[in-house]
C-alpha cells in the first residue's frame, strides 16, 4: 500500500480543494431569423464535467518526473479529463515555467483552464491560453432565458447495479455511492463520488470519491481487484496484502495511504 | 417465427466456426430448415468447415451489394437438405457489409427458415457487431482460460447494448457453450473450472464440449462434428447443446468417452 508520493516530496494531487465541477451548456440552436411565434423552442440542459486541478510546484523538471512516474503506473488515468492548472505556487520567474504548458501538452493532458496566474506575464507569452472555464463555477444557462428551462436537481444517492459489470464497461457515479450486486469483470471500472459496494466479486477498478471525498470506502465480498482509489489515492493489485486476496475486504484511506482491511 | 442465434466469443480460435456448423447440422437434424451464415467476411472458414469450399459462388457481399439474389448464394448442404450455406466473401473485407444490407438478408433469411446462425467473426468490430445486432439469443464460446472469458465477458456487454434487441429495451437470451474442456487438466487446476468460468460470466450453460480429436478430424474432412462422428463425445455435446436451444430441458455433463477396461489400460500405457 503505497501512497504516491515522489522521492522528493513532490505530490500529485486531486483531493477535496482541487476538484471542482464545470457545468457547461448544451443547446440545439435553431434556424434564422422567422415569426417569433413559429419558432422552435431550443432545448438547452446542463451537464456536469469533474475537472481535475493540478497545482504544480518548483523545481518544474522534478514535479514533471513524479507526473511522469504517476502516469506510468495509471495509465489512462488522465486521458481524456479535463484538466485546470492551478499555478500558484509557481512564481512566474521560475525557469523552465515558459515550456511547461507545452510540456504538459506532450503528455496528452488536457488542460481546459488556468487560475492562480497573471496571463499578461511575459513567459505566458507563447502560451495557448485556453479560454473561458478559468475559474470555476459557470452559470450559462442565464444567457438562455426561458423559464421553462431549468436544470433538474442532481439525483441524491445511490446507483444501484443488479446486472454484474462486464469487462471494458465504466460506470461513473459522481453523485454517490455505487451498490453493484453482481461481480465487477476484470476489465470493467466503476468509478462514485462516495463509496463502493460490491457484492460479488470485485475483479475490476474500483475508484471512490472521486468528488474529493477521503472518507470513502470500497467493499467487495470477494477483493480480488485490479485496482483500488480513493480520492486520488490508489493501489494496484500487486501492492494488495496477498492475505485478503479473494476474501471479504474494505479499502479505506488512512493518512494518505490506501489501506485494504478485512469486513469484520 | 424463426430464431436468429449468434455464436460469438470476442476472441479468435476458441471455436466458433467450428460451433456454428455443429449447432447448425444439430439444429437441421432435428427437422428444422437451417441456415449457417459466415459474417467472417475476409477471413471466411465456414465453407471449409462445411466441406462447401468447392461450391461457393456468390456470397453474403453479393447478396447486400444485389449482385447475386439470395437464392443464388445460398448452398445447399448435400447431407441435410433442410441444412445451407451463406458464405462470405473472401476477398473484401468487412467493410463491405452495411447495416441496411445485413438487416435486409437476415429478414429474407428470417421468411425462409426455422434457425439462422450467425457465425461471428473475432473481436468486437464492426464485423462482429453486424453479426450479432439482429440475434434473438446468441452462444457465447468460451475455452476455460483466462483471456478468453475475459473476452466473452466483454461480448456479454456489447450483446446487452449494441444489438436491436437490446435498442429496444428487450433483454437477449445468452448462452455460455464451453469447448475444449478438459476434465482432468481442470481437476489439476491447469485451467479454469466449469464453476469458475459460470462465477465470472454469469450467464447459463448450454453445453461443455470436451476437447477432442474428433473435432480436429472432422474439420479436415469438411463436416460439422455432429455429422461426421454424431456419437463422438463433442457431437453429442452439440446435439444436446441444440436441443437445450429448441426448449428441452436437459441437465449438462461432460460427455465421456465410452471406453473398455482394454483402452483404459492402453491409453495409460500410452501416457
Amino acid at each position: 500500500m503505497t501512497e504516491r508520493r515522489a522521492a522528493d516530496g513532490c505530490v500529485i494531487r486531486s483531493d477535496r480543494k482541487n476538484a471542482r465541477t464545470v457545468s457547461a451548456p448544451t443547446a440545439n440552436s435553431s434556424s434564422a431569423m422567422a415569426d417569433p411565434g413559429t419558432l422552435p423552442r431550443l432545448r438547452a440542459g446542463g451537464r456536469s464535467f469533474l475537472a481535475l486541478v493540478l497545482t504544480p510546484e518548483v523545481p518544474l523538471a522534478i514535479w514533471l518526473e513524479a507526473l511522469d512516474l504517476q502516469v506510468s503506473r495509471s495509465a489512462g488515468f488522465f486521458a481524456g479529463k479535463p484538466i485546470i492548472l492551478d499555478l500558484s505556487l509557481v512564481p512566474p520567474e521560475t525557469p523552465e515555467l515558459g515550456a511547461f504548458l507545452p510540456a504538459l501538452t506532450e503528455r496528452g493532458l488536457y488542460v481546459i483552464g488556468i487560475e492562480g496566474a497573471d496571463r499578461d506575464e511575459p513567459v505566458f507569452a507563447d502560451w495557448i491560453w485556453p479560454e473561458g472555464l478559468a475559474g470555476g463555477r459557470a452559470s450559462p444557462e442565464a444567457d438562455i432565458p426561458d423559464d421553462s428551462v431549468e436544470l433538474p436537481p442532481l439525483p441524491p444517492g445511490a446507483l444501484i447495479i443488479e446486472e454484474p459489470v462486464r469487462s471494458g464497461q465504466q460506470i461513473v457515479w459522481a453523485e454517490g455511492d455505487v451498490i453493484v450486486l453482481g461481480s465487477v469483470a476484470s476489465g470493467a471500472e466503476v468509478s462514485a463520488g462516495g463509496s463502493i459496494h460490491v457484492y460479488g466479486t470485485l475483479r475490476g477498478r474500483a475508484i471512490a470519491g472521486i468528488v474529493g471525498r477521503p472518507g470513502a470506502r470500497i467493499f467487495a465480498r470477494v477483493m480480488e481487484a485490479e485496482l483500488l482509489a480513493i480520492d486520488g489515492f490508489y493501489a494496484i493489485a500487486e501492492e494488495m496484502p496477498a492475505a485478503l486476496i479473494g476474501k471479504p475486504a474494505q479499502a479505506v484511506l488512512v493518512d494518505e495511504t490506501l489501506t485494504l482491511r478485512p469486513v469484520t | 417465427m424463426a430464431q436468429v442465434l449468434v455464436v460469438t466469443s470476442g476472441k479468435g480460435g476458441v471455436g466458433k466456426t467450428t460451433t456454428t456448423a455443429a449447432l447448425g447440422a444439430a439444429l437441421a437434424k432435428t427437422g428444422k430448415s437451417v441456415v449457417v451464415v459466415d459474417f467472417d467476411v475476409g477471413l471466411r472458414n465456414l465453407d471449409l468447415v462445411m466441406g462447401a469450399e468447392r461450391r461457393v459462388v456468390f456470397d453474403l457481399v453479393n447478396v447486400i451489394q444485389g449482385d447475386a439474389k439470395l437464392a443464388q448464394a445460398l448452398i445447399r448442404d448435400k447431407r441435410l437438405e433442410n441444412l445451407s450455406l451463406l458464405p462470405a466473401s473472401q476477398t473484401r473485407d468487412k467493410d463491405a457489409l452495411t447495416a441496411e444490407g445485413v438487416a435486409k438478408v437476415m429478414a429474407e433469411l428470417k421468411e425462409k427458415f426455422d434457425w439462422v446462425v450467425c457465425d461471428s467473426p473475432a473481436g468486437i468490430e464492426r464485423g462482429a457487431q453486424l453479426a450479432m445486432s439482429h440475434a434473438d439469443q446468441a452462444v457465447i464460446v468460451t475455452n476455460p482460460e483466462v483471456s478468453s472469458v475475459r473476452d466473452s465477458d466483454r461480448i456479454i456487454g456489447m450483446l446487452d447494448s449494441t444489438t436491436e434487441k437490446a435498442k429496444a429495451g428487450e433483454k437477449m437470451p445468452k448462452h455460455l457453450l464451453l469447448t475444449r474442456y478438459d476434465p482432468a487438466r481442470a481437476a489439476r487446476g491447469e485451467m479454469l473450472s466449469v464453476d469458475d468460468v459460470l462465477e465470472i460470466l454469469s450467464i447459463p450453460l448450454i453445453g461443455i464440449i470436451p476437447e477432442s480429436q474428433e473435432v480436429l478430424t472432422a474439420s479436415n474432412v469438411g463436416a460439422p462434428v455432429t455429422l461426421a462422428a454424431p456419437d463422438s463425445p463433442p457431437a453429442r455435446a452439440y446435439i444436446e447443446a441444440a436441443r437445450r436451444l429448441t426448449g428441452e430441458k436437459i441437465d449438462v455433463t461432460v460427455p465421456t468417452e465410452k471406453k473398455g477396461l482394454f483402452d483404459w489400460l492402453f491409453k495409460r500405457g500410452a501416457a
